[in-house]
């Protein structure tokens, strides 16, 4: 566990070596928050500027991708004295095992904040395995 | 890297050295790192406009309060919490209480201030006070 800090860094999203963007546009990784419970997994996460018609949740094969496209508002005429973020768009990249239920996963915006819910499938939902004692 | 900056030097200056090593620390400590939450500042003649992103609370748990050229933003991100049998995999988010002052250029009129919070992203608009704004003055004839 890190230590409890109020520091907070925007971090860019890593492109695959040799790709380049397209768009002038910056683009950030979201800070997640991943749970796993008893029937699903949970992942939350903080993408500001973000909502419900601009997040795109894409599955292929076993990649899931979250890319949020964020228009920035500039207040006109006026000057950027201070700047402690940057805006951009996000997305993260992350590799699913056979244990979800594909059909299954749901996705809500509130606030600036991703909450995806991935039902783990049938199969792997916790079973109880009785022990038998030995006479 | 750095050593062979240092071996292709045949005559060593020791002040370049240090310069050197000044500006690569300088590098190391102006990275973006800021308190909870980050701030974007505007600022024109008469007016600024204060910018935060603070994903995930809602707008009634910030407090916002204004005293002549200092604003703070306080308030309290909840941490989700887990029942039993629920395990984090990954923690990256930052929890917890905050509270932030900044300095504005110029003293506020306090009544006029405005805030909106969407998408996450909290947005003040904060007016200059009358007595503060600049005036023109005009240039009597003889």
């Amino acid at each position: 566990m890190s230590v409890a800090t109020n520091e907070v860094e925007k971090k860019e999203a890593k492109l695959y070596k040799g790709a380049e963007r397209t768009r002038a546009k910056r683009v950030y990784t979201p800070a997640v928050d991943i749970i796993e419970k008893n029937e699903d997994i949970f992942l939350i996460a903080d993408m500001p500027g973000v909502d419900n018609d601009s997040v795109e949740v894409t599955l292929e094969k076993d990649t899931l991708t979250i890319y949020g496209r964020v228009e920035p508002e500039i207040p006109k005429g006026l000057r950027l004295t201070e700047s402690e973020y940057g805006v951009g768009d996000y997305q993260r990249t992350f590799s699913l095992s056979d244990e979800i239920d594909r059909e299954g996963i749901e996705a809500s915006v509130k606030n600036g904040v991703l909450r995806l819910t991935l039902p783990k499938a049938e199969a792997v939902k916790t079973r109880r395995i009785p022990v038998k004692a030995e006479a | 890297m750095l050593w062979t900056e240092f071996n292709n030097n045949t005559f060593v200056d020791p002040w370049g050295d240090f310069e050197r090593l000044n500006r690569m620390l300088s590098r190391v400590s102006s990275q973006n790192n800021c308190e909870f939450p980050a701030v974007n500042l505007w600022v024109d003649s008469d007016l600024s406009v204060v910018t935060t992103e603070i994903p995930g609370i809602d707008s009634d748990d910030i407090e916002i309060s204004v005293i002549e050229k200092s604003l703070t933003l306080s308030g309290t991100r909840k941490a989700d919490e887990l029942k039993d049998k629920e395990a984090f995999h990954r923690r990256e988010r930052w929890h917890g209480k905050f509270s932030k002052t900044i300095e504005l250029p110029f003293k506020v009129e306090t009544s006029k201030v405005n805030a909106t919070f969407k998408k996450g992203i909290l947005n003040i608009t904060l007016p200059r006070a009358e007595q503060e704004k600049p005036r023109k003055i005009d240039i009597k004839l003889d």
